[in-house]
């Protein structure tokens, strides 16, 4: 690695050879506005917002696209780098619409941001505003307000590079120029809702976010998706104990900046459908609802009509390292059974590709390996009731149908089509409202935190195992 | 006097094959062969040749920028984009001596190593495409193009692909992209085309005019090139002369020739109302020039750049005393807002702000504040873009406010 050694505003600095000034000057904390670069796509250089004076260079360079040399001075803050600064400020605001009070890029946006960092000049613009479609439905639930883009590119290029998928293009020219998909199709790559991640202003929102919370009023969690076992590292944006989105997170050795849809939308099973109730089987076969001391006293009623071999434990993929690990221990060590078995989300032809998604569709298959444990369709034939950690596969789920098995005790998050064989069903936190781990598709562990308290009566596995066995 | 490039205009079908070899052509190219490619980059250095498309680099020193050693194939473009308001004169080349133009590609592409080139042609240049199109087409069939021309062991394919209708496709790195199948937006430079061109290659891009002017030096000889012009600006150039003159049109004169004998000799004269108010000298794009400064200024690239404009492409537009500089400003900026590309922020909207104010300008009327404005905006565009597009308004509107400040005065809304 050969390094280089220059200046930045005075201050002496190195860093490897190839670095942009940009880059550079972040790493020492010298923050250069900029809209069109972006760390995980290819450099634009467009903007003209990250422009910097240089030594013995007669015209201001972009910094983004600009190595350091040996023996470079920069300067990034002097008058005549601030009033370009505020010139571009200038021109991008005299054709954007002032839609700050209705728009969702409001304290996120970096036009207000750089506005208030390095601008702050009233505007002189009187003159009629170029008009475009506010609202164009580009498909895969992202909303195109052309007014208010400021033709960076960044989207046009993370679906050429990123999503691999060229779908989004810049028709017409100059102040006419906008952001569209090809004539008669709809975006429908399945990392769409990156690009309202990386548009720097509020030209593409997210139709699903759109309207229902004031960012300032986010708070964030650092959490793992568990939609596949890619693990992708994520925020959980919430607030009034609901979770409002999520967004990636930045992770070079994983997902780098970017989640799939499908992750990014599965936000909703952790606010809807939920099982937040203990409840169980009456005599009629509808259920009763009540607390958790009720139906673990129901529970143990019922296993106490069989012998320990004809009771048998089935771990889930879907669970946290600690989740798993105390239900095993708690089925080897307190139950005394001699293996375990396991179930995992399994849907019928899962979708992959190369870039993030797994056709694995559990956070945690990786750990169930660890612990050695056994399919259901492995199982014993004395068994003949079921203590459940979590949903069934669809197989899995038609092996107890057929096998009349009964599921004495199910853990659950949210309804499923389990619960139809459940005679108990005890309440358990999502993973966005516990701290853990998962341990994803390359052996990662990776831990997440709780956005949220517990929904309802929800409490960890082990509480409700440590009540069953209790006297 | 023979000239360089316009010796057959006016010969009945100039633009065919039998015609140009009957007079001269297709002769300087067959010298190549007993050359080495340098020798011919080092007489075309000789020659003192600078590009006609505009900016006026020398055109040898940018053929020896082409890598020797490179293993990627080397292209040549010719930029037959013509589309710089004034100025027409590539279009008559095209239209009239296609085969001039092939002549000088071959021994071009022989001295930069090139199997490849690619003409782009502007789009609206109907009759102009058809008769490059025709010439190529001629050259094929006698073996002056394809494999094995003239009979050696050189290979060289020539393919006409027409623009679809941007101005900015004439900047080189943009009609690069536009070539490539992509949106003609100019690339950030470096790296140059004659490093990372065409696909990634090494890419020589060169005006319709300057590589026509290439078989003669071949032919005559650099120092028969020299015998016109000056020293930083030797040999001939075309000029489009347009506006109040009596006589409007191309002509080709050695540079360095006085604009008040070219206006009054070849031009006929000022028509209109016979008074002399201001030139623009090369093009739109470049800085005006007062009556008083165009009569002492004289036709090169030195002699301009000292006078604050630039020789440019040549496109001369003149203009009596009844023209109003606001209203020729006004429709200069229509033209630039409205081919910008939109790629960077500066021109994209500095472009159409400065049209807005100005065609508001003529329409209602304005302000001092007004004109101070404009000044700042031309002051924030320049210099701070990927091309010179922004430049190619911010300068003239520069020019056209402080040299005419009286017309523009004449449109301030009475209090």
């Amino acid at each position: 690695m050969v390094t280089v050694n220059f200046k930045i505003n005075d201050c002496e600095m190195t860093a490897e050879a190839g670095t942009s000034i940009l880059e550079a000057a972040k790493a020492s904390g010298i923050e250069v506005p900029h809209y069109c670069y972006h760390p995980g796509l290819s450099t634009a250089g467009n903007c003209r917002m990250c422009l910097v004076k240089v030594d013995k260079m007669g015209k201001p360079v972009t910094s983004c696209n600009t190595p350091v040399t040996e023996g470079m001075v920069v300067c990034t803050d002097s008058p005549e780098v601030k009033k370009m600064q505020a010139s571009i400020m200038e021109f991008l605001l005299i054709n954007h619409p002032l839609d700050c009070p209705t728009c969702d890029q409001a304290g996120e946006c970096r036009l207000q941001d750089y506005y208030m960092k390095f601008d702050r000049i009233p505007s002189r613009f009187t003159e009629e505003k170029v008009h475009k479609d506010k609202m164009v439905d580009l498909g895969a639930g992202v909303m195109l307000d052309e007014e208010r883009c400021i033709v960076c590119t960044r989207c046009v290029r993370f679906c050429a590079e990123v999503a691999k998928e060229p779908e989004l293009h810049v028709q017409n020219r100059g102040d006419h120029s906008m952001v569209a998909t090809f004539p008669g199709k709809e975006m429908h790559n399945p990392y769409a809702g990156c690009t309202v991640d990386v548009c720097p202003v509020g030209a593409l929102t997210s139709k699903d976010f759109r309207y229902k919370k004031r960012v300032w009023f986010l708070q964030s969690a650092p959490s793992i998706c568990p939609g596949c076992s890619r693990g992708c590292n994520i925020e959980i944006h919430h607030a009034d104990e609901k979770v409002f989105r999520l967004k990636p997170r930045h992770n070079p050795d994983v997902n780098h900046y970017w989640m799939c849809d499908a992750g990014r939308f599965a936000y909703k099973s952790l606010n809807e459908n939920r099982c937040t109730k203990a409840q169980w089987r009456k005599k009629d076969g509808g259920w009763q609802v009540g607390s958790n001391k009720e139906a673990v006293a129901e529970a143990k009623a019922l296993l106490a009509s069989y012998a320990p071999g004809e009771v048998a434990f089935v771990a889930s993929a879907l669970e946290s390292n600690e989740a798993i690990d105390a239900f095993v221990s708690h089925a080897l060590n307190i139950a005394g059974v001699a293996r375990v078995y396991y179930s995992l989300n399994a849907p019928q032809n899962p979708f992959s590709d190369k870039i993030l998604i797994t056709a694995d569709k559990n956070p945690n298959r990786a750990h169930i390996k660890k612990l050695d444990l056994l399919p259901l369709s492995e199982l014993a034939s004395s068994v003949k009731v079921l203590i459940v950690q979590r949903d069934l596969s669809e197989s899995d789920l038609g092996f107890v149908r057929k096998k009349g098995l009964k599921v004495a005790v199910l853990f659950a998050t949210n309804q499923t089509a389990c619960d139809d064989v459940a005679e108990v069903i005890l309440p358990v936190p999502t993973y966005a409202e516990q701290d853990g781990h998962f341990t994803n598709v390359d052996g990662r562990v990776q831990p997440f935190f709780a956005a949220l308290s517990p929904a309802g009566e929800a409490v960890q596995i082990h509480t409700h195992l440590a009540a069953l066995v209790a006297r | 006097m023979t000239k360089v490039l316009t010796n057959r205009f006016g010969l009945k079908d100039s633009h065919t094959l039998p015609v140009y070899e009957s007079t001269g052509g297709y002769v300087a190219v067959k010298k190549i062969f007993s050359m080495q490619p340098a020798e011919v980059i080092t007489e075309v250095v000789k020659s003192g040749l600078r590009g006609r498309g505009g900016a006026g680099f020398p055109a040898g020193t940018k053929w020896g920028y082409i890598p020797k050693d490179s293993p990627k194939p080397k292209y040549l473009c010719i930029n037959a984009d013509e589309s710089e308001p004034g100025t027409f004169k590539d279009r008559y080349l095209l239209e009239l001596d296609p085969h001039q133009l092939i002549e000088g590609i071959i021994i071009t592409c022989f001295a930069i190593g090139s199997n490849c080139c690619y003409i782009y042609c502007r789009g609206e240049f109907d009759l102009a495409t058809k008769r490059i199109g025709a010439a190529v087409a001629e050259a094929y069939a006698k073996g002056y193009l394809g494999k094995g021309i003239f009979g050696k062991g050189y290979n060289l394919d020539v393919t006409v692909h027409r623009g679809a209708g941007a101005y900015i496709c004439g900047e080189e790195t943009a009609l690069l992209e536009s070539l490539e199948g992509k949106r003609g937006h100019p690339r950030i430079k470096p790296p140059f085309p004659a490093l990372v061109g065409l696909f990634g290659c090494p890419t020589v891009i060169n005006n319709v005019e300057t590589i026509s002017a290439v078989p003669f030096i071949l032919g005559q000889g650099a120092d028969s090139y020299r015998k016109w012009g000056t020293e930083k600006s030797p040999g001939t150039k075309l000029f489009s002369v347009s506006g109040h003159v009596k006589k409007p049109g191309v002509y080709e004169v050695p540079l360095g020739y006085p604009l008040k004998d070219f206006l009054l000799n070849e031009c006929g004269g000022i028509s209109g109302t016979g008074r002399l108010k201001a030139v623009i000298p090369g093009g739109s794009s470049v800085p005006i020039l007062t009556a008083e400064e165009a009569w002492s200024a004289n036709l090169d690239y030195e002699s301009l750049a000292a006078k604050g404009t630039m020789l440019g492409s040549g496109g001369v537009i003149v203009m009596d005393d009844s023209v109003d500089m606001a209203w020729a400003l006004k429709n200069l900026s229509l033209f630039y807002s409205h081919e910008s590309c939109g790629q960077c922020t500066p021109c994209r909207e500095g472009t159409g702000w400065i049209n807005k104010i100005l065609q508001r300008f003529y329409r209602e009327g304005g302000t001092p504040e007004d004109l101070g404005l404009l000044n700042e905006i031309c002051d924030n565009m320049v210099g701070k873009t990927i091309c010179v597009l922004a430049d190619a308004l911010a300068m003239p509107v520069r020019s056209y406010l402080q040299k005419f400040p009286e017309d523009f005065a004449r449109h301030f809304r009475k209090a």
